[in-house]
């Protein structure tokens, strides 16, 4: 049977599950107190993807694993089993609110975890603050970060701000414009929405001051489909490198055409999707040298036996930006329980101090802020690889020129 | 630069004329407003992708499978869903609230099957994407298969339409459902037949959409707005209108995005749809009420 | 007696927030916002049989002057403002669309809804170069709730006075048959603009209301075509030319919406389309309709 029949055929044995799943779960709290968990993350709508792909998997398979380990570690070294509250927001505010308002206030849980994209964490970061629950907002790119820490201080921001991507894209570029493999015209475009006007914005003065000259510069509304247009003026124009601050159907519709276009410029960077397992299969198995955002230390043991149980227990292993980061922060909630408790203050306390052992190696937050991040990432023989910083521990070397379709 | 604009904006506009063709059928013979008709595109196109990954079967192939099966899915919907609506609704109005609603609570249905099924993720396969020359500019062969099957398509419907004797019934029926029944027409064989074959439409469009796009479970509505939008400009029920509107729209995409600001394609979009409504209220080549 | 029994049922509503935990006080907020929405969205296409899903254009537009001005007007200036700028725009496309009947002008509302936020996107991008904005406001879900509710009682109370006076029988003649209308001396013109632009500047104020509580605001997010789709189909369902119709019509299907997700994330799509077409089948004319059937049956069991 092939991958997408088996994965049906998992779905359908899990919903016929759920009923006595949830029968069961009555008896697991009869035998020991149990912690509720719960989260309102987008299981339809304009955000369903996105949240299938980085978030709900990962949230699945973290209860899944500490629950087979006999649950959650208390600091009195006893074990309690997690117990998981779920509601769908339907990608919509509105309904997000209430739904945390529900886990906070109706259901009381012990702990709740944060819905997918940006906006989604600012809306509820007021209620985590005001019911008091640390907010480990991975799936969140802001550069106002600082601020809102100031804000709640208990909200954690964990994938960095857009102007950390842009300025580590174009630190590579440029070493590259050094050594003389690319010529200093770039084509960038950017998707019309907070996360691509974030990139873009940061992106040209990084560009100008490294004498890089934007040759292509334009933006393209959420929703485009199409793709010919504009990449048959980027390839007219002289640009060597080639950038997309863009979300995955962008980034995938920009591959393709690309490929049938026959464009093969010396740096091909997308941003969100460029990470994601089926990557390769969008570019026709032909990925290498393709640039995104994200990127992990793909010969780290923990990442290798992380990729391996997601692929068991998922059916696809993560994207290699955000799951990585997200499961990590469910490892340090983890850890962070085991030596504080369940209560906030103290909770949030360890998670903002404390060092913590995870998927992504030894982390401890600066400011409630994870700094120590890969910014750009790169296909290398069918891994994705981190190349910058280059400087970081599990950094590999970036390959420029990129090889042809 | 002007040829290649023109010729990428001719293809964009054949992928999209194809999606609607389907949608203008059935409001214009049956009046039934399918709000699920993307979420039918979607289903075709899911099951393209799973026929060729599961079962081998290459897309152009498969698309032959699944031209007549949309037609069976077409005729079983209307038979069993639309038609008792049909039969209570007196005016017309009514059958529009109707079938809005009904077709709503299909949309949900669809899509939360298809969630169930395939998930969330994205979806697409890798075929005939490599890039063949028209007059010098670089096409996706996927995409030239997309506006070969429009012309053929929109094509042999409008020479059906307007030349054979089961045209001439469709357009009875469209034209005046009340009065068709008194020259003999049975109305309810012409308007299942006309759902059907939009249903096969839809089926066709969603198919050759998954050779050439990446699309997820949750894409549904965006297609089906965007074919209304083409069937409302074109005129309701008129399929060469349909063509017309689907490729002036991606015409005036590719020109905006190459002469003026690709962040302006979709507003343009809409603001060429909205001046033809101001300048003619029923669309281009809608009849006069 | 009416008039007395809707006063105490108000004064309930309004003393609820004390009675409920956060999470009841969150679902009477959607509740109210959804029967304001409804309610809002029938003053005009309820009699008139215009179907226009320019709903989110409006609540968006409301939504988004909040984000505006916020931190440059105080609270019921910027309230006045974004009544004022979605009244301007409905006027507008009040005057554009007299020309457009039935499907079309339901695709044409659409369209501009679109065009609405392509275009404050585009102006984001390129003119003020942010996208996304912050709304922080010293408002407490408790003031959002009265706040909503005192839209929503007025909506329901203009909604019941237009129907006694001259303006609400010439919009049902006109939602009858716009010829008759004409020839009967109606000026069809000024009664449909009238009508459109109440209807949406009150579904301006119901965002620009609700906004406070999502903090951020963009485009995405303040332009969601499915709050014009749920609008349109509450009314719909509970019956558009009623006066509690809408109202009928929002709550329950808020209530199922909720209750279905909280209990199936996974497959509630479904059950919801399962749901949907039942009731079209089952209850022809909306529920406000249904209900009166069923009681008049009753009535003539016991007589």
């Amino acid at each position: 049977m092939t991958k997408i029949s088996r994965r049906a055929a998992l779905r359908a044995l899990r919903c016929g599950l759920m009923a006595t799943a949830t029968l069961s779960a009555g008896f697991a709290s009869a035998e020991g107190e149990t912690v509720k968990i719960g989260y309102a993350v987008a299981r339809t709508g304009a955000n369903a993807t996105g949240a299938g792909i980085t978030t709900i998997p990962n949230y699945e398979l973290w209860v899944k694993t500490v629950n087979d380990a006999g649950g959650l570690t208390m600091p009195d070294g006893s074990k309690r089993k997690i117990e998981v509250i779920e509601y769908d927001n339907r990608s919509s505010n509105g309904d997000l609110v209430r739904s945390i308002e529900r886990l906070a206030s109706q259901d009381k849980v012990d702990l709740i975890l944060p819905p997918w994209s940006t906006g989604a964490n600012l809306a509820v970061a007021p209620l985590f603050a005001k019911y008091g629950y640390p907010q480990l907002a991975v799936t969140a790119v802001t550069d106002k970060a600082p601020d809102f820490v100031k804000r709640w201080d208990r909200s954690f921001w964990m994938l960095g701000g857009g102007h950390d991507y842009a300025n580590g894209l174009v630190e590579l570029l440029s070493a590259a414009l050094e050594e003389g493999k690319i010529n200093n015209k770039v084509a960038v475009v950017s998707v019309a929405d907070g996360f691509g006007i974030d990139l873009i914005k940061a992106a040209r003065p990084a560009f100008k001051e490294a004498g890089f000259e934007l040759v292509y510069d334009e933006t393209y509304p959420l929703g485009t489909s199409d793709f010919a247009a504009i990449m048959s003026e980027v390839q007219n124009s002289e640009a060597d490198s080639f950038v997309a601050f863009s979300y995955p159907p962008g980034s995938f519709g920009m591959t393709k055409t690309a490929q049938s276009i026959g464009y093969n410029p010396k740096v091909f960077y997308i941003s969100v999707g460029g990470a994601f397992p089926i990557y390769p299969g969008i570019a026709n198995g032909k990925p290498d040298g393709v640039m995104a955002i994200g990127g992990v230390d793909a010969d780290s043991s923990a990442i290798k036996d992380y990729f391996a149980s997601h692929t068991d227990s998922v059916g696809n292993p993560p994207d290699s930006w955000a799951s990585a980061i997200t499961y990590a922060s469910l490892e340090m909630l983890e850890q962070a329980v085991g030596r504080a408790g369940l209560d906030h203050e103290a909770l949030s306390k360890e998670l903002s101090t404390g060092t913590f052992d995870t998927v992504v190696g030894e982390v401890k937050l600066e400011d409630n802020q994870l700094r120590d991040l890969f910014w750009v990432g790169q296909w290398q023989d069918g891994a994705f690889r981190a190349v910058s910083p280059a400087g970081k521990q599990g950094a590999s070397a970036a390959v420029i020129p990129k090889p042809e379709w | 630069m002007l040829l290649t604009t023109l010729i990428l904006g001719l293809v964009l506009g054949a992928t999209y004329a194809l999606l609607a063709l389907g949608l203008t059928l059935q409001y214009g013979i049956c009046r039934i407003m399918n709000l699920a008709y993307g979420e039918l595109t979607l289903v075709a196109a899911f099951l393209l992708v799973v026929l060729f990954k599961s079962f081998g079967l290459p897309p152009l192939v498969a698309l032959l499978l699944i031209c007549p099966a949309g037609y069976a899915a077409g005729w079983c919907l209307y038979t069993v869903m639309m038609r008792p609506l049909v039969q209570r609704s007196g005016a017309r109005g009514r059958l529009e609230v109707d079938s809005i609603l009904a077709t709503f609570g299909l949309l949900f249905l669809i899509q939360g099957g298809l969630l169930v099924v395939f998930g969330a993720n994205f979806t697409s396969i890798s075929y005939l994407d490599q890039g063949v020359s028209v007059l010098g500019v670089p096409v996706a062969l996927n995409r030239l298969v997309a506006l070969v099957i429009c012309v053929v398509a929109g094509g042999a419907l409008v020479a059906a339409l307007n030349l054979t004797r089961w045209g001439l019934t469709i357009r009875a029926v469209a034209q005046s459902p009340g009065s068709a029944p008194l020259v003999g027409i049975d109305v309810n064989r012409v308007a299942r037949q006309g759902f059907a074959l939009g249903t096969s439409l839809a089926a066709t469009g969603g198919a050759s959409l998954a050779m050439y796009q990446t699309f997820s479970a949750t894409d549904g509505v965006v297609f089906t707005m965007k074919a209304l939008v083409i069937v409302i400009m074109g005129g309701v029920g008129n399929v060469a209108g349909a063509l017309v509107a689907g490729v002036a729209l991606g015409l005036v995409e590719t020109v905006v995005a190459t002469a003026i600001d690709p962040g302006l394609t979709l507003a343009a979009t809409f603001a060429i749809f909205l001046a033809v409504l101001l300048w003619r209220p029923n669309g281009l080549f809608g009849r006069r009420s | 007696m009416k008039v007395l029994l809707i006063a105490a049922g108000l004064a309930v509503l309004a003393c609820a927030p004390f009675a409920v935990s956060d999470y009841g006080l969150g679902l009477l907020i959607g509740a109210v916002t959804y029967v304001t929405l409804a309610s809002g969205w029938a003053l005009f296409s309820g009699p008139t049989r215009y179907v226009s899903l320019a709903t989110v254009a409006f609540y968006g537009i409301g939504a988004y002057t909040v984000a505006v001005l916020n931190e440059a007007l105080p609270y019921p200036l910027v309230l006045i403002s974004a009544a004022a700028v979605g009244a301007a725009i409905a006027l507008v496309v009040g005057l554009s669309t007299l020309r457009l009947a039935g499907i079309y002008f339901v695709i044409f509302t659409f369209g501009l809804a679109e065009l609405v936020r392509q275009l404050i996107t585009w102006f984001e991008v390129n003119v003020t170069g942010t996208l996304g904005r912050y709304i922080f406001l010293d408002l407490t879900a408790r003031d959002i709730y009265w706040q909503m509710l005192a839209l929503g009682a007025a909506t329901i109370g203009l909604t019941a006075w237009i129907n006694r006076s001259r303006l609400g029988l010439a919009l049902r003649v006109v939602g009858d048959d716009e010829v008759v209308a004409a020839h009967s001396g109606i000026n069809l013109a000024r009664t449909k603009l009238i009508a459109f632009v109440l209807s949406a500047t009150i579904l301006t104020l119901a965002g620009a209301i609700a906004s406070p509580r999502f903090v951020y605001v963009e485009p995405a997010i303040a332009f969601n075509p499915t709050i014009s789709f749920l609008t349109v189909i509450m009314a719909l369902l509970g019956g558009a030319n009623r006066l509690w119709g809408p109202a009928l019509g929002a709550v329950p299907l808020f209530l199922v919406f909720e209750w279905l997700s909280a209990n199936f994330p996974d497959t509630y799509p479904i059950f919801l389309g399962l749901l949907f077409i039942a009731v079209v089948f089952a209850l022809p004319d909306g529920i406000l309709a249904g209900l009166e059937k069923l009681r008049r049956r009753g009535g003539e069991v016991r007589a």
